[in-house]
Parts: C-alpha cells; structure tokens; sequence
C-alpha cells in the first residue's frame, strides 16, 4: 500500500499446535486510525506483540516507516516510534503517576548511567524538560490531579488513561491501542473515542484492537477483520459491516 | 524529587562527624579503626544496595570484586620494579608519574606502581570483569543468577588463594599507604586515624550521593520501570539488560573502589577478603537493612561490622552473618517483599526447611 507507515508481509506465528497469526498482511496508512477486530482468541493481541517486538514471528516480516524491524527488540521498536498499551493496563503501580508519564519520556531523552550518578547541570536541565513534558501531558488529559499519586492505588478508568499518557510522552509516530475501551462505562468510551481523534490529529497513526463496535464503526477509517489468526478481510467500516463473512463470525451461521 | 532527597545525605554526613567528635570526647579513639574498616565494607553494601534493591539482582559475588580491586591495588604496588629502573619503559612510566619509589617496613627499597595508577587499574578491572561476566549472566534469574555470581565468587577465591605471586593463603603484606599529598595518605598510621575516618566515610558520603543521584535520574526511573512491570518499561524504549548491566558494573566499582582504600589501609589484603561468606555477609547486610533502603542498608552495615570486627561474634562470625540472612528471609520484612531473586531464594530455603522437618 503506498502511503503505509506499517505494513505486516505474511506474519506467522504459531504456540505449541496452535496457530496463533498465519500468513498475516496488514497495512496501516500514515495518519490513520485502523481498526482491527476478530472474535477472542482470532490473535490480535498476538499480531501486536510481533509488531511490537515482544514475539518473534516464525515467518514474515514487519517493516515501519520503509524499514524492516522485523525481530527488533521491544526497547528498539518504541525507539523508532511505535508505542502502545496493553490489552491489560500495566502501570508501574508503585511509582507515582508523573513517574510512570516520565518513564515515557525514555526514548526522549539520553542521560546515561554516569551522568545520572553526577547530576551533572546537562542532566537535571534535560531532567526537568523531562518532568515539564510528563506534567503537560497529565495536563491535557486532565490528569493533572492525580500526579502525585500512586499510579496502583487509582481507579480503573484513570488507570487506563495514565497509560495513555504514558505512551503519548513518547510521542510516537504509531500507536496501537489493544481494547482501549474494555471496562471503561459508555461515557468514559466515548470521552476515549474522541481522544484518539485528538491524538490522530495531532499526527499519530493509530492502529487499534477493539470489540466496542460502535466506537470502531465512529472512529476508524478502516477496518481490518482477523479470524483464527487470518486476514479476513479490511477495508471502510461500512464495507467490512456488510461482509458476509464477518457478519457470520460475529453473530453467527444463522445470520449470514 | 527535587534538592529534598539530598537531606539524609547531608544526615549522613552530620552523622559521620557526630560520631567522631563523640568517640574523641570519649576518648575511645581506638574504635575509629574499626569504624574505618566498616565504612568500606559499607561501601560495597551501598553498590550492592543498588543492585539488588534497585536494579532487582543478587550477586553472591561481591566480595570477589572487592578482592579483584584490593588484589590489584596490593599487587601493583608491591611489585618491586627496581631491577628494571634503568630500562626505558620503566623511565617512561616513571617520568608519567605512574611509579612511586618508597622503603617498606624493612627498609628495602621499592619502586612499584603508584597508588593512584594501581587504584585506577583496579577500577578499571573491576568494571571489565562486570561488564564480561555481566553481559552472558544479567538475563538470568532467581537461583541461577545467585549461582553464576556465585561461581564467579569461588573462582576469584580459588585464583587468590592458589596463586603464588598473590601470596596464597597469606595474601599480600606490606602495602604501601596511598599518599594523597600534604603529608596524608590512606594508611594505617595512628597519627593519621582521624583523617582516614573522613576518608572513608567521606566515600561512603560519596556513595550515598551517587546512588541518590542515580535513583533520581532517567536510567534510575528506567530501573524502577522494570521492576514495575518489564514488559511495559521494554514497550517504552527501556533496554532491560543495558540497564542491568550498568547497575552490575556500577555495584562492582563500588566494591573494588573500597577493596582497594581498605587494601592501603590494612597495608594487606588475604584472600578471606574474597570468600562466599564475605559475600554472604554483604547480601545479609543489604538484605536486613532493608533492600532500596539505602539509609537502612548503611546503618546496619556500620553496626553489623563495627560489632563484628570488634570481635563481638567471637567465632560464630560468619554464623551470624547466615543467620540474619536466613532469618531476614524468613520473616521477610518488607524490604525483601519487592525482589523475585530472594523471593525465589526464600521459596528455596523454605522447602528445604519443610523437607528438613518432615524427614
Ligand atoms: N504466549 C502464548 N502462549 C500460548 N498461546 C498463546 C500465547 N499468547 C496467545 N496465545 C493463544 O493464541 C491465540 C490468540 O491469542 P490472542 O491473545 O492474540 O487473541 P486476541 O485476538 O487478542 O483475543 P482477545 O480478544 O481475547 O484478546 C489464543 O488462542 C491464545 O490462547
Ligand atoms: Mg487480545
């Protein structure tokens, strides 16, 4: 596809005797918000972790922005901006919620080990441009509240927020949201769905996994459908509604 | 944090110097001795605290990087060099400045490598042999790592104590002060014993704020993250094994750093220094003071030492040392709690217990 910031060419991956992605190819256009969806189990989650570095497929490859990161490490794929979140929050519960914002300033910034031991005015100036960025951040999420607290003892809603945020600091090029909107109620989804436009708008492609069909249908430009690790089809949300296909894996042989 | 995190260093410091006015309006200046000897092995209990309560690693190791910088210190500045004086090589380093020229305690002339330069060699090694070690071993966990650093601790033991040039079961005596100018030096003179208090503390001070400025800092805040949750610090740019890494090497600078001034101060080093109950001691002190807590950490080395080498354990030493360690782990205060390497090790000694009891 031209014009794609990420493209997945024939992405396998396979647990034990199960095959969790086959042959997947994918690909998500700059400045997009892509949908991908699939029953439990279809491996969306799966697909995430090979683009993201933390499985290694069996075969295929990932290329990000014209690149082969294909087998890069997690740590080197957010380097090149790719951030996301997980399917279940995973904050750093013991550290404060600005803490957990300025860990995603990582790939932001440079101290190493010897100037961090110094503290040497480089580093506490590039430290403080660290703490104002993680605060301004809070602050257009309206999280600002709760930066000082501990990131575990906070509800869940904000949880998911605050590794929103945490992900935004870094700011990616690329950010893949896995159910962003699971446990949130329907005005907290909705308060979700128009921050991902916002976060599109501000130049960040998003490629998000999610069963709340109507924020998918409302947001997304396109819609990919994975089933039993397949590509089963991609293309506008109305295209993809009417597919036969996934009206049958969806409600079932009786509908289609 | 902001300057607020500097406050327990300068208690730190106030503390140091409270201690010494006392001892010497007590008149009890002969436990500045022991007090020195404790700031050192302080020292290695600060870098350990930053390994094991930071970074989340145990290293059943340490004392063989304290021996690694004591030997090379000691056998650096003990090698007589003196035939060789005339050789070109030899002018050369002298006119460098890296060989000093000094009688030892028979009167016998000595030229050997300079303090600083065997001091700097030491750290250095000490550093290479952390980063080799470190780069194959970091990415174990739980006993396995306990035992690769283990390993190595033996090793650096069985190399001290069989080796000829190091001395064997003797070690290496007659280690020259490291002169420091002005008259002073980092030695075991009487005259001298105020000023190597405040030497020694002085690098434990030195250690406290490193490691404050450290864990206040952006790979600091990257060590947190792992320990938080791996898998979402990694998905953030944190490399883990990088950062480990640098946290084993700097663990192990601070060992070597006081193998060496405790080395110049004892004017010996035997190869005890390097023994896995040395080891178990240090992992026992971090362990009781209470893992990150470096402030606990330092208090408890000073006194567990200070009382040990006043001879207060008399020969159950090294029994006592175990069993803090076991003890410690078993009712796991909650330092403990935050790190899976002791939690596996706890799990480990409480099954053996159990199935001590049962048989
Ligand atoms: N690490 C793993 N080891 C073994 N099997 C796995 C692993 N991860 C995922 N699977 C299996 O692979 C399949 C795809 O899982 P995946 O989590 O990718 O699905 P998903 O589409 O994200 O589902 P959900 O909507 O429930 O999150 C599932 O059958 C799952 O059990
Ligand atoms: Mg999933």
């Amino acid at each position: 596809m031209p014009g794609a910031l990420l493209e997945t060419h024939a992405l396998s991956r396979r647990f034990g005797g199960l095959q969790a992605v086959q042959d997947a190819s994918i690909a998500v256009a700059a400045d997009s918000i892509t949908a991908l969806i699939g029953p439990n189990g279809a491996g969306k989650s799966t697909l995430f972790n090979l683009i993201a570095g933390s499985l290694a497929p069996d075969s295929g490859r990932v290329v990000f922005g014209g690149r082969d990161i294909t087998g890069a490490a997690p740590h080197a794929v957010a380097a090149l901006g790719i951030g996301r979140t997980f399917q279940t929050t995973r904050l750093f519960a013991h550290m404060t919620v600005l803490e957990n914002v300025m860990v995603g300033r990582h790939v932001r910034s440079k101290a190493g080990c010897i100037a961090g031991m110094l503290n040497l005015p480089s580093t506490w100036r590039e430290e403080r441009r660290i703490r104002e960025h993680a605060a301004a951040t809070l602050a257009d999420l309206e999280l600002g509240g709760h930066m000082h607290a501990v990131a575990g003892t906070l509800p869940f809603g904000v949880q998911r927020l605050v590794e929103f945020a945490r992900a935004l600091a870094a700011e990616p090029r690329l950010l893949l949201l896995d159910e962003p909107a699971a446990g949130l109620n329907l005005h907290e989804t909705a308060a979700l769905g128009r921050l991902i436009e916002r976060i599109r708008s501000q130049g960040i492609t998003v490629l998000v996994v999610e069963h709340d069909m109507s924020l998918v249908m409302d947001i997304s430009e396109r819609v990919i459908v994975l089933d039993q690790g397949r590509v089963l089809t991609a293309g506008t949300p109305l295209e993809v509604q009417k597919n036969p296909d996934v009206v049958r894996i969806y409600l079932g042989d009786d509908h289609a | 944090m902001g300057p607020r995190r500097y406050i327990p260093v300068l208690a730190l410091a106030a503390l140091v110097a409270a201690v010494e006015r006392a001892v010497a309006l007590g008149g009890a200046g002969y436990y500045l001795t022991q007090l020195i000897m404790a700031a050192y092995y302080c020292l290695v209990a600060a870098g350990l605290c930053l390994l094991m309560g930071h970074a989340g690693q145990i290293s059943l190791g340490h004392a063989g990087f304290f021996a690694l910088g004591g030997y090379t210190s000691a056998a650096l500045t003990t090698h007589n060099l003196l035939a060789h004086a005339a050789e070109p090589w030899a002018r050369f380093l002298a006119s460098c400045g890296l060989l000093a020229e000094w009688q030892n305690v028979y009167g016998v002339k000595v030229l050997s490598v300079a303090p600083w330069a065997a001091f700097a060699a030491a750290v250095a090694l000490a550093a290479a042999v952390a980063f080799a070690i470190g780069v194959p071993i970091i990415r174990l966990r739980g006993h396995y790592l306990a035992m690769a650093t283990l390993g190595f601790g033996v090793i650096i033991y069985r190399i001290a104590a069989g080796t000829d040039a190091l001395g064997r079961s003797d070690g290496i005596a007659e280690v020259p002060p490291f002169a420091l100018g002005a008259g002073l030096a980092v030695g075991g003179a009487a005259a001298l014993r105020v000023f190597n208090y405040y030497v020694a503390w002085g690098l434990v001070v030195l250690g406290a704020l490193v490691i404050v400025n450290l864990t206040g800092s952006r790979v600091g805040r990257a060590l947190a993250s792992i320990h938080g949750n791996e898998a979402a610090a990694n998905a953030l740019g944190v490399d883990t094994a990088r950062c480990k890494v640098q946290a084993f090497v700097a663990s192990a600078v601070f060992a070597a750093v006081a193998g060496s001034f405790l080395t110049h101060y004892n004017g010996s080093i035997g190869p005890s220094e390097a023994s896995v109950m040395k080891s178990v001691r240090y992992v026992a002190i971090v362990a009781a003071g209470g893992m990150a807590n470096l402030w606990g950490v330092l208090l408890t080395g000073a006194a567990l030492n200070f009382l040990s080498l006043r001879g207060v354990f008399d020969t159950y030493d090294d029994a006592v040392f175990g069993a803090i360690l076991i003890a410690v782990m078993l009712f796991a205060p909650r330092g403990l709690l935050g790190m899976p390497q002791l939690r596996a090790l706890r799990g480990f000694v409480g099954r053996r217990l159990h199935a001590g009891r049962a048989a």
